[in-house]
């Protein structure tokens, strides 16, 4: 079936990954020397989706909590960052963290009261949450600017760089989604990543086995918020300007949109869902401008029904065809047998967990695949 | 005291249309387990409906009937086409789907029809009856008796005819149902298609109030959310009586509360479920989430 077997863990199969993961980032650092700064615009939003939609997916994807608020964590992160930087003389890289504690701190206060919520509750009351933001954002106009919103002081490029503003942009968001995207790996394979995929699958078994549900569960929150705080802080740099008009019902389910797209239970899937939700409605734009949402609408769907375990999912089933790796085969024992996620972590370039749905049966959802 | 009758009848005018919409989102999700995100969308395209046949020369009133049979028919298409393929299987295809289908029939209504603000006919007349010394619109009172009549319907419906029950056993429990030879299937693109009509008919009835635009539903539909969270999402007297809290309040909020005023009060609803729902998480008048361990 496929060309190529390699085994895991093996030299051939370290090195592969390597080279893979570096020419990747060889081409997304030469990417905006060689493209127009409004492809460089755009790549740079889609990097600040692409960091919220990572905390909507640890959330969604690994603990089963459906939210609808991650459009208002975003929307508070880029006012942080922005009031922060009109009001204050604070350095634009210290405002990115600060932005991230604010919405860490709010996420985690919404978040120990929300956890008693299941499912579609849990769904409506953060559905709440992205509805008030907008009009508290109109009527906070001291920090907020009102309506008019407020305009950002970008990011200014290093002197000793010779790059454009739209290039050190660029740069600054790869450099920040890159660090965010290895700590939500190294988050999803730790010690929390385990507890949360057994939330997901059996609470109460979880429970049993020692993990605390609800302190891990309003934690989640929080970090989920630090992410959108983060992307928030990426877009008001990106975009120069804050506005109302920004931050509608439609981002928060534009970023369930990009994790559900991307793959559920994967991280490199919120980048390439953030990738479809920004590109898709422009270019369906471009095909007919009245027709954007009809075409952005219809492609959603069939995204659902073609590949229904995403973006990622299909990225691992073209690998397969090609390069097929094996467990190696125990020829003596070994001295210690490494934890099971611990070996499924080894194998994949991606972090690769059953894209399970909340709280429902995993069978149901391995019927759905085709 | 005559002006707080006023706003309280206001109030439960306004929680009967959201009462509507909140009747189909409960239908559906009693059905099919899923929230219909589209289900507001749904609701606006059919008003259009409405308002191109009125437009075009047809009686109003034939104009209303002939959108609530489009209603009908296309929800049950929708279920048919878009949601069979996918029923049963993760919920967050289904929400997705919603969703898409939300952003789709958005978009088409403003193709189709133009993204300006259209004014639709009223269906009461204007004016106010006086009762002693209150006067309430016309308006209210007649969206309030079409909202009872609406109920007592379905009421009828769901616990006296046969295809009622058949459409409740579908719902509670397919399996069994199906072993009895009720045509599952077929139920569930009934009760889509009942769902999409009641959307329609909180579209008709809203729609003179707010003008209609392509956005007509969407604060609706949160409200409707609103109250069908509060009165329990399972239940269909909880949606209506929801709906009426919701409304009520909102109304009273946004005429006593200076704070408050008109932009704010979107965040009187929002704060209610949320409290709601942290005291008892299934609402006033669901059944509290059973699971096996």
């Amino acid at each position: 079936m496929s060309l190529v077997r390699i085994t895991a863990g093996s030299r051939v199969h370290l090195a592969l990954r390597a080279g893979i993961w570096l020419l990747v980032a060889i081409i997304l650092i030469g990417i905006p020397f060689d493209s127009n700064p409004s492809v460089n615009g755009n790549l740079t939003l889609v990097m600040s989706y692409a960091v919220a939609a990572m905390g909507l997916g640890l959330l969604v994807g690994y603990a089963g909590q459906i939210s609808l608020g991650q459009g208002a964590f975003f929307a508070i992160g880029a006012y942080a960052a922005a009031s922060m930087l009109a009001k204050t003389g604070l350095p634009y890289l210290l405002a990115l963290p600060l932005a991230a504690a604010v919405t860490f701190l709010i996420g985690l206060a919404f978040g120990i009261p929300a956890v008693r919520l299941r499912g579609l509750y849990l769904a409506l009351v953060t559905l709440a949450l992205a509805v008030a933001v907008g009009p508290v954002i109109k009527r906070a106009e001291p920090i907020t600017g009102g309506v008019s919103g407020l305009s950002v002081r970008q990011p200014p490029a290093p002197g000793w760089l010779a790059v454009a503003p739209d290039q050190w942009l660029y740069l600054l968001s790869l450099v920040v989604t890159a660090i965010m995207l290895l700590l939500a790996a190294n988050l999803t394979r730790g010690s929390l990543g385990r507890a949360l995929v057994a939330i997901r699958d059996g609470e109460r078994a979880a429970r049993t086995s020692g993990v605390h549900v609800s302190r891990t569960k309003a934690l989640l929150f929080a970090v989920a918020g630090a992410y959108a705080g983060v992307g928030g802080a990426l877009f008001a740099y990106g975009q120069g300007f804050v506005a109302p008009e920004s931050f509608t019902l439609l981002l928060s389910f534009t970023f369930l949109g990009a994790v559900v797209v991307g793959g559920l239970g994967t991280v490199i899937g919120s980048v390439l869902g953030s990738l479809f939700v920004v590109f898709v409605p422009q270019y369906a734009g471009g095909v007919n401008q009245a027709l954007t949402g009809v075409v952005y609408g219809a492609t959603l769907i069939a995204v659902v029904y073609l590949m229904p375990s995403g973006a990622a999912g299909l990225l691992r089933r073209l690998r397969r065809l090609l390069i097929d790796i094996v467990e190696p085969t125990p020829a003596r024992p070994e001295p210690s047998p490494p934890p099971p996620d611990a070996q499924r972590g080894v194998h994949d370039a991606v972090p690769t967990s059953d894209p399970a749905p909340a709280g429902s049966d995993p069978a149901a959802a391995r019927g759905l695949r085709p | 005291m005559e002006r707080f009758l006023q706003v309280v009848v206001d109030g439960i005018a306004d929680g009967s249309i959201y009462a509507a919409l909140a009747l189909a989102l409960v239908l559906i999700f009693r059905s099919t387990g899923v929230v219909n995100f589209a289900q507001g969308e749904m609701a606006m395209f059919s008003t259009f409906v409405a308002w191109a046949l009125a437009d075009a020369g047809v009686p109003l009133g034939l104009a209303v009937v002939g959108a609530l049979a489009f209603a009908f028919a296309a929800g049950m298409v929708v279920e048919r086409v878009l949601i069979r393929p996918v029923e049963g299987g993760n919920p967050l295809s289904l929400v997705i789907v919603t969703l898409g289908l939300f952003i789709l029939v958005n978009s088409a209504a403003g193709w189709i029809w133009g993204f300006n603000i259209k004014e639709f006919p009223a269906l009461f007349p204007g004016g106010v009856a006086q009762i002693g010394n209150v006067s309430l619109s016309i308006e209210s009172l007649g969206i309030i008796a079409v909202l009872l009549v609406v109920v007592g319907l379905l009421w009828l419906l769901f616990t006296k005819t046969p295809i009622g029950l058949a459409m409740r056993a579908a719902a509670q429990s397919p399996s069994s149902a199906r072993l009895v030879g009720i045509p599952v299937g077929r139920m569930l693109m009934l009760g889509w298609g009942m769902a999409s009509l009641l959307g329609a008919l909180a579209g008709v009835l809203v729609a003179h109030r707010l003008f209609l635009d392509t956005n007509l539903m969407a604060g609706v539909l949160v409200y409707s959310f609103a109250g069908a969270a509060l009165g329990g999402f399972d239940s269909p007297i909880g949606a209506v009586v929801g709906s009426w809290i919701i409304g009520v309040t909102e109304a009273l909020a946004g005429t006593y509360i200076n704070a408050i005023g008109s932009d704010l009060k979107v965040l009187v609803p929002l704060g209610i479920i949320f409290v709601v729902l942290l005291v008892r998480p299934s609402g006033l008048f669901g059944s509290p989430e059973v699971t096996r361990a």
